[in-house]
């Protein structure tokens, strides 16, 4: 299983990476692993204010539909588009081109909250 | 054994346990004298003897079949080929409620399956559901799709020419939202949308029969990022460009009309559909195309994750019945009429009620009140149009619905509506009789 040494984990299992001003989110490749094929994912419009710990769309797979967490607070100031006629990108990917959205983060220091990638490693059992 | 499982001593345990001697003590809060009332039936009679009581009852009814009917007001009189009941009362189509393991149930799911289609097709728009129970209820879960659509959003706009019980519905159903029904009148493209708005509601046609085009109003309602949604005549979208062609978002349309009789109001058939974008949003059962492991090709239930077995109290409605049966004869009347029945008989109610019309318009101190119709109109009368009513009944004759029965502040106004069903000589005579009445 990979982890993306670069970001930090909600337990939730978002990711959230930070890339100059904006911070990318996802989930990770654990939780694309026990979702299963994944047919669809939601996600919210473009402008949209949102809270850390806040729902910010769901992702459905063959098995089940799963809510999806802010790991940071921010405004979504892009939405990766490309989901929404190919949601299996991630599975394939869900740290690169399965990524989902960039957030102008309102508090950048709530970065410090999640974990880092060896912690999240171990509450997945990965060491 | 006995139909009733528990047994005396199952009684009296579970009485102990609540501290009571016996059931009896149970119902201690009913005063004694309600609690067993003499129910002075008659003596029990012959089988022959009550079908003639039944069909003396039955034959005191208003019906269709015994008068001239012109009364519409949302349950519609058209004709029913005998293929509808025929197909829909084979023992095929019997079966228990919710037929949906598709391992037994490929006929009704089938049937689901073209019926969605074939409604889709005739709304104009991409994905229709498995139905409802009438219009109203449908435009109620379509109005909470929007709300759930767009938390933030409070402001749901209604027509004012909504039909009074819709209305009512939609009211009731939003009780426990926290949300403003505010109405607007007149054309929808003049209603107040703004940034709070969650949907503009059409009706197509209005309660009175007017008939407002939509692209504008669709335009105004995503200009300010809500939902346009549109009640409509699914047999006015036979020959008028369908709401979802003209930009709805949502479409909730009453399926009464399409092979099922107006049954003293129900059951209806409530039909709901939705574009692609929003049929992830969409409530009740959805039917799919899939195949097999055998590459044949066979029906399930799809996008079941929408639903709340799946999606527990996430789910955007908790919906989940349908109309089987109103549905079942819709599908096999629309298969029936095929596009260009659905138009000839779509043609033949605007023509026939545009020739009613036109005689009563001329028929003196009645005056044709709605613009722009299809089957249905408000006329103004010169005298009560409840009395108009009463009279015209004694001659064999339903002339409308008085609008009074809803608003009394109107009681010169009557709804008339005419389809393929009623002929050119009582027209004739319906327009002859309220110019008697009126003298």
């Amino acid at each position: 299983m990979s982890i993306d040494a670069g970001a930090r984990y909600a337990e939730s299992h978002e990711y959230a990476r930070q890339e100059g001003a904006t911070v990318v989110v996802g989930i990770s490749d654990h939780a694309q692993a026990e979702l299963g094929d994944i047919v669809f994912v939601e996600l919210p419009q473009v402008g949209k204010v949102i809270g850390k710990g806040q729902n910010f769309g769901t992702v459905e797979s063959v098995k089940a539909a799963s809510d999806l967490y802010m790991p940071i607070g921010g405004k979504v100031v892009e939405v990766n588009a490309a989901l929404q006629s190919d949601p299996a990108l991630v599975n394939k990917d869900p740290y690169g081109a399965g990524w989902m959205l960039k957030v102008e983060p309102t508090n950048l220091s709530e970065m410090d909250q999640l974990l880092d990638a060896k912690s999240y490693g171990k509450t997945i059992g990965e060491e | 054994m006995p139909f009733i499982a528990n047994t005396d001593a199952d009684r009296k345990a579970m009485l102990d346990a609540i501290g009571k001697s016996s059931v009896e003590e149970l119902f201690a809060d009913i005063p004694e004298k309600r609690r067993f009332p003499e129910l002075k039936l008659p003596e029990g009679k012959s089988e022959q003897e009550v079908l003639r009581e039944l069909a003396d009852l039955a034959s005191r009814n208003l019906t269709p079949e015994r008068k001239a009917w012109f009364l519409g007001a949302g349950a519609y009189n058209h004709f029913i080929p005998a293929v509808v009941p025929a197909l829909a009362s084979r023992g095929e189509f019997l079966t228990a409620y919710t037929p949906y393991q598709p391992e037994v149930a490929q006929g009704t799911l089938q049937s689901i399956f073209e019926y969605q289609s074939m409604a889709a097709e005739l709304l104009g728009v991409p994905v229709v559901n498995a139905s409802h129970y009438d219009v109203a209820t449908a435009l109620a879960e379509g109005i909470i799709m929007a709300l759930k659509n767009y938390s933030d959003r409070t402001e749901v706009l209604l027509p004012r020419d909504l039909h009074p019980e819709y209305k009512k519905v939609v009211e009731l159903y939003l009780e426990p939202f926290k949300v403003e029904l505010r109405e607007y009148v007149g054309a929808p493209e003049v209603a107040p949308v703004s940034d709070k708005t969650a949907c503009l509601v059409a009706s197509y046609p209005t309660f009175t029969g007017e008939v407002y085009p939509l692209a504008k109003a669709a335009e105004a309602a995503h200009s300010v990022g809500a939902l346009f949604i549109v009640q409509a005549d699914p047999m006015m979208c036979a020959l008028f460009k369908s709401p979802g062609a003209q930009g709805a978002d949502i479409v909730a349309a009453e399926g009464q009309c399409l092979g099922n009789p107006m049954n003293f109001g129900g059951p209806f058939l409530g039909m709901l559909g939705t574009t692609t974008q929003l049929m992830r949003k969409i409530p009740g059962r959805l039917v799919g195309q899939t195949k097999d492991s055998a590459d044949r090709r066979g029906f399930v239930l799809t996008l079941s994750t929408r639903e709340q077995h799946i999606r527990r109290e996430k789910a955007v409605s908790n919906i989940c019945s349908n109309q089987g049966l109103t549905m079942l004869q819709t599908c096999i009347y629309l298969a029936a009429m095929g596009k260009n029945g659905m138009r000839t008989v779509a043609s033949l109610c605007y023509d026939k009620a545009h020739y009613a019309a036109e005689l009563i318009n001329g028929t003196p101190g009645y005056k044709v009140q709605t613009n722009s119709f299809f089957k249905e109109f408000l006329i103004s009368t010169p005298i009560a149009a409840e009395e108009i009513f009463d009279r015209l009944v004694k001659r064999g004759f339903v002339p409308g619905l008085p609008v009074s029965r809803y608003d009394a502040s109107k009681p010169n106004e009557l709804l008339v509506c005419v389809t393929e069903v009623n002929t050119k000589s009582e027209i004739d005579s319906l327009a002859q009789l309220l110019k008697e009445v009126a003298q």
